[in-house]
């Protein structure tokens, strides 16, 4: 637990290294805002909620959350550095937990940084709280999703670019996973028990109730499975790759 | 100590390591020596822990880099290839996270870091970024980083490769200054290093160990082992003088470079030849500038067993 701790805070002490950090966050809220009251119509609704707000995470995520995630490993893997890392005293594990952590607390930092949107629909109204807490916490945890995915293709590449790109498509399939983009392509030829885990595997259905504010176990353990799944994947992925 | 048992991997149809065995002990200065590609960097990855062997083994003060990794990897200061560190962090937080992973605490910590600091001279770019420092640095920071936690077992890939002659000199005698109850393993191309430093030299190449001796036992090996080599004063005795010398008994051919007016007897299977040649000397009247009893060329030794 030490280890992952001391890695964590290294990655995200890294994160501010350089201006990137800065600027994501930035251009997170201003698109969070942008989403929010042109696309959502926050005003013309007249309703004191944050629904316009969080309908659009998924989206905001598809493309911000493998900027983060990018990095990871496919830095680590380029610079070398992860030799130096697995040739220290840790194990697999921690390294892997450890950077996992550092991104998302750095997404939770830029999620918290849009309070003002919680203020504003306060002071306009009398929303119900619990209802967005429940919301920023369904998001939180779809973004770890989001990041477990990210994880494990940028471990796949030592190309920045390559992890970006791999963590849009797999986390847009997985988005889109219970619409008929993605089901149709299955339909023709798999079972209907298939189809129908493959909907189920869809971020947005389980995202959806979550941003009304029903937090459903169900839906958490979904994304929780989802980070634990894709967390191996990245381990295993690593432990065959690494040295390539 | 470090011990491995036929140790082994492939990639894929390539066998890059194949069969290794060999054992250092403490007060070992081991070179670890071989063309590139000849597997020195696989072996030293397996050794500590970055890769698996395909089979065989290996361990470090006796505990299987497989089966207690952490034992193992807490025994082993290692420079991996290239010296790799993370770029964006300054050369005293790296060295600060590292010193956090192996565990050093408190008055120890500030110790070993004041230590490392100190003798590898990074006083001056502690502050600074490590992607701002000239190779020679990072190289320095990485050295400095397997030694931090005063490890029994030093594994170093290539240390002194960046560093300028006073630099490699100052690493040199660093492990000397190390070597005498530590367990080390040194790559290197640079074979004046294996004599510099070495106690022991493993050549390898195809992925086997083609030699295993020290660094005197390797140059012995050398057609100019006890070879004698001269410099003539006068240009003009060159062809009588290598006529004569090529006449001793002992002698197996006779090397000349006329511009240089420098002649190389090599013996007959090692023979010492110093008295015959300074006899033909003084019986010629052939005026000498300098006489020198050659070791014998590590070059020449590694490029025969290794082509």
């Amino acid at each position: 637990m030490h280890h992952i701790v001391t890695i964590a805070k290294r990655e995200l002490a890294g994160y501010f290294a350089t201006p990137v950090a800065y600027v994501f966050i930035l251009i997170f809220l201003l698109l969070a805002a942008a989403f929010t009251f042109y696309l959502g119509g926050f005003y013309e609704r007249g309703q004191a909620d944050l629904a316009p707000f969080f309908n659009f995470h998924p989206w905001l995520f598809l493309f911000l959350i493998p900027a983060i995630s990018m990095r990871l490993w496919a830095e680590e893997r380029k610079s070398g550095a992860i030799e130096l890392l697995l040739t220290l005293p840790v194990t697999l594990w921690q390294a892997v937990l450890g950077k996992f952590f550092a991104a998302w607390a750095f997404t939770a930092l830029a999620l918290a940084l849009t309070f003002p949107i919680w203020i504003t629909v306060n002071w306009l109204g009398s929303p119900d709280n619990g209802v967005i807490v429940a919301a920023y916490v369904g998001s939180l945890l779809m973004a770890g999703g989001f990041l477990a995915i990210g994880s494990c293709m940028s471990a796949l590449t030592r190309n920045q670019v390559v992890a970006f790109i791999l963590a849009v498509v797999v986390s847009f399939a997985f988005l889109l996973a219970g619409f008929p983009l993605v089901l149709d392509a299955f339909r023709a030829w798999a079972p209907q028990a298939l189809v129908d885990a493959i909907a189920s595997l869809s971020f947005l259905t389980h995202f959806e109730s979550i941003a009304k504010g029903v937090l459903d176990l169900r839906d958490l353990v979904y994304f929780a499975l989802t980070m634990v799944f894709f967390l191996i994947a990245t381990a295993i992925v690593l432990d065959v790759r690494k040295s390539e | 100590m470090i011990k491995t048992e036929r140790l082994t991997r492939h990639y894929d149809t390539l066998t890059a390591v194949d069969g290794i065995s060999f054992e250092v002990r403490p007060g070992e200065v081991l070179g670890f020596l071989g063309p590139n590609g000849a597997g020195k960097t696989t072996t030293m990855r397996m050794i500590a822990g970055f890769i698996a062997p395909s089979s065989g083994s290996a361990s470090v003060c006796g505990h299987d880099i497989e089966r207690e990794p952490l034992a193992a990897k807490a025994a082993l200061g290692y420079l991996p290839e290239g010296a790799p560190s993370y770029g964006e962090m300054s050369v005293l937080g790296f060295l600060g996270f590292v010193a956090d992973l192996r565990g050093l605490e408190g008055a120890t910590r500030r110790t070993r870091l004041a230590h490392v600091i100190d003798r590898l001279a990074l006083g001056s770019v502690a502050e600074q970024t490590i992607d701002t420092l000239s190779k020679g640095f990072r190289r320095r920071v990485g050295i400095a980083q397997a030694i931090l936690h005063d490890p029994p077992v030093l594994v170093l890939d290539e240390p002194t490769d960046g560093l300028d002659p006073n630099q490699k000199h100052e690493v040199r005698s660093l492990i000397n200054e190390m070597a005498a109850d530590k367990t080390i393993v040194v790559s290197t191309h640079i074979l004046e290093e294996v004599d510099a430093v070495c106690t022991r030299a493993i050549i390898i190449a195809h992925g086997r160990i083609v030699a295993d001796d020290t660094p005197q036992g390797l140059a012995a090996r050398s057609r100019h082992h006890n070879a004698v080599s001269l410099r003539l004063a006068r240009a003009e005795q060159f062809a009588p003088a290598r006529a004569a010398l090529a006449a001793l008994p002992q002698v197996a051919e006779v090397e000349g470079d006329e511009a240089n007016r420098r002649l190389t007897a090599l013996p007959r299977n090692g023979a010492s030849l110093l008295a015959d040649v300074n006899a033909v000397a003084a019986r010629d009247g052939i005026a000498l500038d300098s006489l020198e009893l050659e070791p014998g060329r590590l070059d020449e030794v590694f490029r025969t067993i290794t082509a």
